[in-house]
């Protein structure tokens, strides 16, 4: 299983934390779009903390952090 | 002593705060960021302040702006930051900018300063300070809003921070933003700002995000 955690505006209509079957999932990008989640909706993807992009690979046990942006101010 | 300052005292000793007496900062933008950012600098007793914004207050402002009320409506922003801050202190050296900043202005207000503070309300503005304070070689107090959630970190000129931060599509989609978000926000920044400027320990490249309706604080490292 790969853990998925959202956070602020990503939790709209989604639960905070997920477990996904990692079977099929190759790349943090597969996990967006097995959660509807668009890429620029995205600003920080974290995988078991460490700052990863969409193209980077996943696999099972590993935890995937995903944050929108925060630009305002 | 200025007994303006004297309940700094203990936290910081007579001779940090001495030192912050002879600090520069360029606060970029005086709006929600900008407005909490010069209150702090101010009161914790930073010497010299430049502010710059081209705007002026208008009603929607009023629900995060400190600065902001019925009393400044359609005045400048900077200008009222600049009163504000000699209301506190009338020793601060305060310069009000009234200009956008962008590749152009800049550059000429940055020579001199010990640290910029991020005020600003676009990716793409924040992106160009990053590169203007990497060409100043100036470290840049980052700071950044969205509804319940803020995010402050200390940037080190050419560690190309936002660039991770916020990838070539990061876009918002959404632009509400509470009261309190901001003061929090720059709260983090000030006290991260002034650890920097007293040569005390403080990280770079490290995130510190607050989500203060699911009540998480998160410490992201970038390196």
């Amino acid at each position: 299983m790969i853990e998925v955690r959202v956070f602020a505006t990503l939790r709209q209509g989604r639960e905070k934390i997920s477990m996904l079957e990692a079977g099929g999932l190759r790349t943090a990008g597969d996990i967006l779009a097995a959660m509807d989640i668009p890429r620029e909706e995205v600003s920080i993807l974290l995988i078991n903390g460490f700052h990863k992009r969409p193209e980077d690979p996943v696999k099972d046990g590993d935890l995937v952090s995903l944050f929108p942006p925060v630009g305002g101010g | 002593m200025d007994r303006r300052f004297i309940r700094n005292l203990g936290a910081l000793s007579r001779e940090e705060c001495a030192l912050l007496a002879q600090k520069r900062v360029l606060v970029a933008g005086c709006g929600g960021l900008g407005g909490h950012l010069i209150e702090l600098l101010t009161r914790v007793g930073v010497g010299a302040i430049l502010a710059a914004d081209a705007d002026v207050f208008e009603e929607s402002n009023f629900n995060r702006q400190l600065l902001s009320g019925t009393s400044v409506l359609g005045k400048s922003k900077a200008q009222t930051a600049r009163a504000r801050a000699l209301d506190i202190n009338p020793a601060v050296d305060f310069t009000a900018v009234e200009a956008y900043l962008d590749e152009r202005s800049t550059p000429g207000l940055l020579p001199g300063c010990d640290a910029v503070l991020d005020g600003l309300d676009s990716i793409p503005a924040r992106k160009m300070l990053a590169r203007a304070c990497t060409d100043a070689g100036i470290p840049l107090i980052y700071g950044a809003i969205r509804g319940w959630a803020a995010q402050a970190a200390v940037s080190m000129p050419g560690d190309g921070l936002l660039e991770l931060l916020y990838p070539a599509d990061a876009a918002l989609t959404d632009k509400s933003v509470l009261s309190f978000t901001p003061a929090l926000c720059a709260a983090m920044q000030v006290s991260l700002c002034v650890r920097l400027l007293l040569g005390r320990p403080v990280e770079t490249g490290v995130v510190h995000y607050v989500d203060l309706l699911g009540e998480e604080y998160e410490r992201i490292e970038f390196r």
